[in-house]
């Protein structure tokens, strides 16, 4: 009777488990279908007239929202599923005994798949350096993880296309190896807080388990409920801001203060943004506005990427480990990174 | 009698632990000491990457997330009777 009941309620996790993959041709037909769902709602619901203003924000709103949802859910579930490979602690090992340069390539792109907020920072660091991770290794590692995360890889993808995405990622990855090579290569370790050197962990290692199949696609599911529950939002905003600007405010409103010609924007950018902090998804809408009326997306990316990947709160709690001198050449190296990306993108785009 | 250490330096998730932490302790009626760990020096030593961490007599049970309610609780419940 017991081994009964026991299957049956197996049997209620299988079915579960099977809800994902049930739903993905229904996420494909609902993506494929926007348009003319957006068409049918706009033109056969609403009524609105064809060419107006007002028709081509509402359209470009009812389109988008959905569709950069829908991308986020997709791809926030996958990497939550991925991440289930990458613990930190797997990292750590992955990265401890690693050369310069070699260190820092494998640091900056398990940056991307590591489970990381912004919280965990210092353990993180603490725990990197005390295995015997080179420092150089550990800051490419700590500039990626933050930078290069599936919110803004998705925005960009959904609303500019997939060559803007991949470019921020690549760029954002060589920034990452760059300056923690840069910063491997100046020997800083004596600007580490000395007991920083000194921890040793007393208690043995949390034993690891390797996750189960429906555990992996657990934390895909929740990885979908926290992040997607708390950006929505802010995509909704952005998108609503994207649209409401959408042919009301001038196209050029910024383009002599933020376009390519004015050679200055980009490291002004960078000097606003360092200060600045907020999540990817609240800086889309944003990034939205400044794209929308004439600003250059080198510009708009260097903003973007020191809001981001360089925080005031952030270097603040570095302090409890880093003396001044190194938080300084942490900050300026990547700063000079991202600025030099920002021209670089002027030039081609 | 179980000692609960739970090691975060403040952030959102750390302070929710704590919170959920005696909420089961009172809802189950457990004998438990609730203790945080702040400092860095201190939370090191446990070995733990990711905060917030929990440990139970001494042990890391868990780090780098929120348990939700029920996991917890059965992992209280199997740290109690395992003493007994």
């Amino acid at each position: 009777m017991n081994s009964f009941v026991e299957s049956l309620s197996l049997k209620k996790e299988n079915v579960k488990l099977t809800i994902p993959f049930l739903l993905l041709p229904v996420w494909l037909l609902l993506y494929l279908s926007l348009q003319s769902i957006t068409d049918w709602i706009v033109f056969g619901i609403i009524n609105l007239p064809k060419g107006s203003h007002l028709t081509s924000a509402v359209n470009f709103f009812i389109f988008e929202v959905p569709k950069v949802l829908l991308l986020l859910i997709l791809i926030v579930f996958a990497v939550g599923i991925i991440r289930t490979y990458f613990s930190p602690e797997r990292t750590r090992k992955m990265l401890g005994g690693k050369k310069l340069f070699v260190g820092n390539v494998s640091a900056s792109l398990l940056g991307i798949v590591t489970p990381f907020c912004s919280c965990s920072a210092i353990p993180l660091f603490l725990g990197f350096v005390e295995s015997g991770v080179p420092l150089g290794v550990t800051f490419s590692f700590l500039i990626a993880a933050p930078m290069i995360n599936e919110v803004a890889v998705v925005l960009l993808f959904g609303l500019f296309g997939w060559k803007t995405a991949l470019t921020y990622m690549m760029t954002g990855l060589i920034i990452a190896m760059i300056s923690g090579y840069a910063i491997g290569k100046l020997r800083l370790e004596k600007y580490v807080e000395e007991w920083v050197f000194k921890i040793k962990a007393e208690h043995a290692e949390i034993e690891e388990t390797r996750p189960v199949f429906s555990e992996r696609i657990n934390a895909g599911i929740d990885a979908v409920k926290e992040i997607v529950g708390k950006v929505w939002i802010y995509i909704v905003i952005g998108i609503a801001v994207g649209a409401g600007i959408h042919g009301y405010v001038p196209e050029n409103f910024m383009a002599g203060l933020m376009g390519k010609s004015a050679w200055w924007s980009v490291p002004a950018a960078v000097l606003i943004g360092v200060p600045m902090y907020s999540n990817a998804a609240g800086i889309i809408p944003i990034v939205q506005a400044l794209l929308e009326k004439g600003a250059s997306l080198g510009t708009v990316l260097a903003f973007m990427m020191s809001v981001i990947g360089l925080s005031l709160p952030e270097t603040i709690i570095l302090k409890k480990v880093l003396k001044t001198q190194l938080i300084l050449v942490f900050v300026s190296v990547v700063a000079v990174g991202i600025i030099i990306v920002g021209y670089i993108f002027n030039l081609i785009y | 009698m179980l000692n609960i250490k739970v090691l975060g330096a403040g952030c959102t998730n750390c302070i929710n632990l704590e919170k959920l932490c005696k909420e089961v302790v009172e809802e189950n009626h457990l004998e438990a000491t609730i203790e945080k760990v702040t400092d860095f020096k201190d939370i090191m030593t446990y070995g733990i990457l990711s905060t917030p961490g929990l440990v139970v007599n001494g042990k890391v049970v868990y780090s780098g997330k929120l348990p939700t309610k029920s996991t917890l609780t059965n992992w209280l419940m199997n740290a109690m009777a395992s003493q007994n």
